[in-house]
């Protein structure tokens, strides 16, 4: 059990970890252009059945964003008609500050309706993305699940899509209104004073150049920086994780010393990153002045020599600040947008995953009686009662293509017959079950039940006819009554309790506060190991299926509950075809036919008195529980 | 925070040198409309080109001095936050190395590690910020309202009226949408929930025909978010429009006040120039202090979780008897000891006295939760017993210091736990100063030495990171080693070769018993096989001691120890008839 908990330590772990990854994916974003544009091109795919709203978006943001442009020409006006002492317009005046009003309420309620209407594209949005990958999930082979950490495909659901949908927000926000004021800007400017426009847009650029100079000195620190902030999450990680092991061996003051050693070289480095990138504010904000004293200038000049009144120099310097401000955010768009594609890019590598085989047209359906169903596609491909003969066929298996694992594995457990694997770890025990249920599919040779090919059955009728319980004692979020009848969703409370009692859960499930409502949390909260595998257990007794697997499944049980529970699985077995693995040789002495495996090859079969007799590797497994 | 504001203590200088610095650059830029001012109602209205050059040429000037200003600020900003959050990592690591395991249980593996990298990474980044720019907004805001001020007070006025209105509307609309956001964030918890569980349970859920149940669920919930959402942003979707809204309302006002002052000649135009401008200087500003209120209100969250975890103190103090390890093995002694872990009602062990005699092996056994583990981590201080004395050497446990106590044990835990290095790394984890000689030897006894001595570079093998590249069982071998190396006085072996097949098993053993000076041993297994041949065996049932003895005693005498016997020597049958 604790290999589980190591398991989930670890994800825990690597979840964290990518977290610290997100500012290296900042770093590569960039590399691949083309494959930028699909990710876009797919991304808009995704938003397209929001058409109205799209639009509705883009329109309102080009009516606040000329609108909001029109208030500086507007204040500029109304100052002309300030001119001095004695000498105001008041009909003018009035007039522009009612049209004022009215351009700002129009503006901001335009505003408002762009923004609501980027929220539901992209929640929307993020929520047929999330749909999707989980859909996914469920349809990708059992390997996806061994090969890739649960902390690493989490990442990918939740913060991948979060970071997403952040920069498709601000990327909606920003980058359309942002382009519409530049343009905006530069035709009003113009429609003033052509030269001193000229001025604005020759000077601006600069802030650009200084920008990309900066980010490019940045790039290096911020480099150096992952790297070692790297080293801490991994020091961190594993000092905490093993801190009862640490502390055993009084490391504590080495591991210290070691953290120490790193928090100051990442307290130097940090400082260069840090001061480095803040220096991009500042330095475009120079700039941005320089524009604005560049059209006091030119603007003073040109008001003397009355080409431009004073409302329109006040005009004009509001365009100048205004102006900077969206290629700023723009600039800053472009990173949190590359940022949302690098990320997408990562949702959709999942999406994309080759799925599991898709069954055949024709699969049949194991258990299904002709006559007992009126469905006529159900009645062609009905298999018929089901038997339990289970044959594995010269089968041959590996995970990874360079290290083969079971070579040419022939067994036949006949009707009812109770067979037991034993072996040393990784010899290939857990794998006949992965075979058995279809987790993963044979290189060579077949597993057949009656005679059929696992591989020509639906999924679910091949699995609906297992009952399976593993060391692994994995439970649902959810009370301990959606648990117990997760195999058989229209139990009665009758048969649930029957099934408890059998597997001797019933007790301690009844003093639970809430009895079988209580409800247990992600990792089973409060229940031990040993109560989460009884409820496992449980499981399986109300399924009373067919054909039953039981690996390692009761190890986390002290072996006098043990002996209890194995009468209910003696009575449950009768007449059922079953799997047992077990590393305690005790629980398996009864079965029909033990099967010794070592290395990936069965090397001896027979029960337990002929293995016995035959003083193998088998007898020597059994004596040495014996010899102290 | 308060707990966390001494981490300032070294950086004084710079957190009074940041902020004065962003503040000066602040000041020039709130003289930039009254030199425009001054532009309009002296340079332009008497032509004067020289005047003209001469204030814009005054701009730029300002405009270089605030960039130094700027600079200088970033600097010393970013020294203060860099400094400020490595002294917080480095106290807080030191101070989750002091928590007991108690402590530890409590607190929860993934939560120190989320308060040592994300929590203190966003602090880090919430105090640059609020060096840099919170005291900016502010002051731009109020340096602001003052320059209005000294234009004309009654004009000014609307600069005051302005700035409360968007006060209120700014928090009252933060105070809407706040416990709705706490909101999302729990569903959007729910739904990493399920989407793990639903990863972890994958043959279950696919043996049980159940994805379609999953998918429903998860997309329940999602959709659940996503109304959440929506409702949230059309309320907070609210706060740019609307303070655009208040701020160019106001600035009609003042431009309407402003006709009416200049016409009675109290006002220039130039004045009114400058009055709009700061308006518009507000705008700006407090968009941006909008944005960083989300930031510091995440920072502060990091940082009060920072200071919680500091706040902790350890549950445990320990004694100051430091002695020399003279690596004798020890007398243990325990009387009429109980512990009950905090927040259970019943005790996790009840009544226990027992002695071992230096050299001696106890053996430890019971059922699933019968307290086993728990007897073995009173020894080793792990955890403290509620009621009863624990002697080793005569002296209580409590009087040692921690280092004195634990140089003396060495425990091989049920988890066997390697860290990233070779594998002499890890077996000098035990013992810094052994020598090759002694780890081999170690190694020989645990019974890995065979599989070292295979492996590429043998003791200079790498480990990665959590031990995956040895199996199970190696992984046991090389823990027993790792305590084993320690030359321990008592050695605790806690279920730890439960990976191991039995010949292996039998084997470490026998080594064990053949070492020239053997520590006293403590073994806790559920498998009769391994305990046998101690010399005590103490049998536990739900934390009470059914039976301490031999094997033979207890065969005759105990019913529970008989029960664990029969239930892995007799066949099934037999064994559970009573």
């Amino acid at each position: 059990m604790s290999k589980n908990d190591e398991k989930k330590n670890v994800n825990k772990s690597t979840e964290i970890l990518k977290r610290t990854d997100i500012e290296k994916r900042l770093l590569k974003t960039g590399k691949n252009e083309s494959e930028n544009v699909r990710i876009i091109k797919r991304i808009l795919l995704y938003i397209s059945p929001y058409k109205k709203y799209i639009y509705g978006s883009l329109i309102s943001a080009a009516v606040s964003a000329i609108l909001s442009l029109l208030i500086p020409i507007l204040t500029g006006d109304a100052i002309d008609k300030v001119a001095g002492t004695g000498k105001v317009d008041w009909n003018g005046l009035i007039v522009i500050l009612i049209i004022m009003i009215l351009v700002i309420a129009l503006s901001a309620a335009a505003q408002w309706i762009m923004n609501a209407c980027n929220n539901h594209i992209t929640f929307s949005t993020v929520r047929a993305v999330r749909k999707a990958a989980m859909k996914k999930i469920n349809n990708l082979p059992v390997s996806y699940f061994d090969k890739h950490p649960t902390g690493e495909t989490v990442s990918r659901i939740i913060s991948d899509v979060d970071q997403f949908s952040d920069g498709l927000l601000l990327g909606f926000t920003q980058f359309f209104t942002g382009v519409i004021t530049i343009l905006g800007t530069i035709i009003l400017m113009l429609t003033i004073n052509p030269v001193i426009t000229l001025v604005v847009v020759l000077l601006t650029p600069l802030s650009f150049l200084v920008a990309s100079f900066i980010a490019r000195i940045t790039y290096k620190q911020f480099k150096t920086q992952v790297e070692v902030r790297g080293q801490q999450t991994n020091i961190i990680t594993e000092m905490l994780e093993q801190e009862k092991v640490v502390k055993a061996f009084s490391y504590e003051e080495r591991a210290e010393e070691i953290f120490g050693k790193n928090n100051d070289e990442l307290a130097r480095t940090s400082l260069k990153a840090v001061f480095y990138s803040s220096l991009t504010n500042p330095s475009t904000r120079f700039i941005n002045n320089m524009v604005y004293a560049g059209v006091a200038v030119t603007g003073a000049f040109s008001a003397i020599s009355g080409r431009i009144s004073v409302g329109g120099l006040a005009a004009f310097l509001g365009y100048a600040n205004q102006y900077t401000k969206p290629f700023n955010e723009i600039s800053g768009v472009v990173t949190e947008l590359q940022n949302a594609i690098a990320c997408a890019g990562r949702v959709f590598d999942l999406i994309d995953e080759e799925p599991r085989k898709p069954e055949d047209e024709d699969a049949l359906i194991l258990g299904l009686i002709k006559a007992e169903t009126d469905d006529k596609k159900s009645q062609v491909r009905a298999a018929g009662a089901l038997n339990g003969d289970i044959r594995f066929s010269d089968v041959s298996f590996s995970y990874t293509r360079d290290k083969e694992l079971l070579k040419n594995v022939n067994v036949f457990a006949g009707k009812g017959k109770r067979i037991a694997i034993v072996g040393p770890t990784g010899c290939g025990k857990t794998t006949l079950i992965n075979l058995l249920m279809r987790f993963y599919d044979v290189d060579d040779g077949a597993v057949t039940i009656d005679g059929y090919d696992v591989r020509h059955l639906t999924r679910h009728s091949l699995r609906r006819a297992f009952g399976m319980v593993l060391q692994d004692t994995w439970l649902k979020p959810g009370t301990i009554r959606d648990n117990i009848i997760m195999g058989k969703p229209d139990a009665t409370d009758e048969e649930m309790i029957a099934a408890a009692r059998a597997s001797h859960a019933h007790s301690f499930i009844r003093q639970l506060e809430h009895g079988y409502d209580t409800v247990i949390g992600e990792d089973g909260g409060s229940l031990s190991q040993g109560q989460k595998q009884l409820i496992c257990i449980s499981r399986v007794m109300l399924m009373h299926p067919p054909m039953l697997i039981l690996d390692e499944a009761t190890s986390s049980i002290d072996t006098r509950t043990e002996l209890k529970i194995q009468n209910a699985f003696a009575k449950l077995m009768e007449g059922r075809t079953s799997f047992i693995v077990a590393h305690r040789l005790s629980t398996i002495r009864e079965a029909d036919s033990i099967l010794v495996m070592k290395d990936g090859n069965i090397i001896e079969q027979g029960d337990h008195k002929t293995l016995l007799e035959k003083g193998g590797f088998y007898s020597t497994l059994y004596k040495s529980q014996f010899e102290g | 925070m308060k707990t966390l504001l001494k981490y300032f203590h070294n950086y004084k200088i710079e957190c009074v040198l940041g902020p004065l610095f962003k503040l000066l650059e602040a000041s020039f830029e709130l003289f930039i409309p009254l030199l425009v001012k001054r532009l309009i109602d002296t340079g332009i209205a008497t032509k004067d080109r020289d005047y003209i050059i001469r204030t814009v040429i005054v701009m730029v000037v300002l405009g270089a001095v605030g960039l130094t200003c700027s600079l200088i600020a970033q600097y010393f900003s970013a020294k203060a936050a860099v400094g400020f959050s490595a002294g917080v990592k480095k106290d807080v690591f030191a101070h989750l190395m002091e928590l007991s395991y108690a402590d530890i249980d409590k607190l929860g593996t993934s939560a120190m590690i989320t308060r040592m990298t994300s929590d203190i990474n966003t602090l880090q980044g919430g105090v640059n910020m609020v060096l840099r720019l919170f005291l900016r907004s502010p002051f731009v805001v109020l340096g602001a309202v003052i320059m209005a001020f000294t234009i004309d007070v009654r004009t000014a006025l609307i600069f005051v009226v302005t700035v409360i209105l968007l006060s209120i509307v700014v928090y009252g609309i933060m105070l809407i949408t706040s416990p709705r956001y706490r909101s999302i964030q729990g569903r959007l918890d729910n739904i990493t929930g399920i989407t793990r569980s639903t990863l972890n349970g994958v043959r279950v859920i696919r043996a049980f025909c159940n994805e379609e149940n999953e998918q429903k669920e998860f997309n329940d919930e999602t959709k659940a978010l996503v109304k959440l959402q929506i409702a949230t942003g059309k309320i907070s979707a609210l706060l740019n429009p609307v303070t655009f809204m208040i701020i160019n309302a106001c600035t009609v006002w003042l431009l309407w006040k402003g006709a009416v002052m200049v016409d009675t000649g109290r006002l220039t135009q130039g004045d009114v120039v400058a009055l709009v401008n700061y308006m518009s200087q507000i705008l700006v500003e407090l968009i941006k202090l909008a944005n960083l209120i989300v930031l510091l209100a995440r920072s502060l969250a990091s940082a009060n979780r920072i200071a919680d975890v500091l706040h902790i103190n350890p549950s445990m103090h320990e004694g100051s008897i430091d002695m020399t390890w003279t690596g004798k093995p020890c007398y243990v002694r325990f009387s009429n000891v109980s512990a009950r872990y905090s927040g259970n009602a019943e005790p996790s062990l009840e009544g226990v006295s027992f002695v071992a005699a230096p050299g001696q092996v106890v053996g430890i056994i019971g059922g699933t939760g019968s307290g086993k583990t728990t007897l073995v981590n009173l020894i080793p201080r792990f955890y403290d017993a509620s009621e009863g004395d624990i002697e080793i050497d005569a002296l209580n446990v409590r009087d040692y210091t921690y280092d004195a106590l634990r140089k003396k044990i060495a425990v091989v835990p049920q988890k066997s736990v390697l860290f990233s290095g070779t594998v002499r790394d890890n077996i000098l984890f035990g013992n810094k100063e052994a020598t090759d000689d002694e780890i081999i030897d170690a190694l020989k006894i645990a019974q890995a030495y065979d599989f070292i001595k295979e492996k590429k570079g043998a003791l200079d093998h790498e480990v990665t990171q959590g031990g995956g590249n040895f199996s199970g069982g190696q992984k046991q071998r090389l823990c027993i080693a790792r305590a084993l190396v320690k030359k321990p006085g008592i050695l605790i072996l806690d279920d730890s070769s439960s990976a191991l097949d039995f010949a292996t098993d039998a084997a470490f053993r026998k080594a064990l018993r053949d070492m020239p000076e053997p520590p006293t041993t403590f073994i806790v297994s559920q498998r009769t096989s391994s305990v046998m041949h101690a010399d005590t065996i103490i049998v536990l049932d739900e934390g009470k001691p059914v039976g301490i003895g031999t094997h033979e005693d207890l065969m005759r005498g105990c019913e529970t120890y008989r029960e664990i016997y029969d239930s892995q020597y007799v066949s099934s049958g037999k064994g559970a008839s009573r």
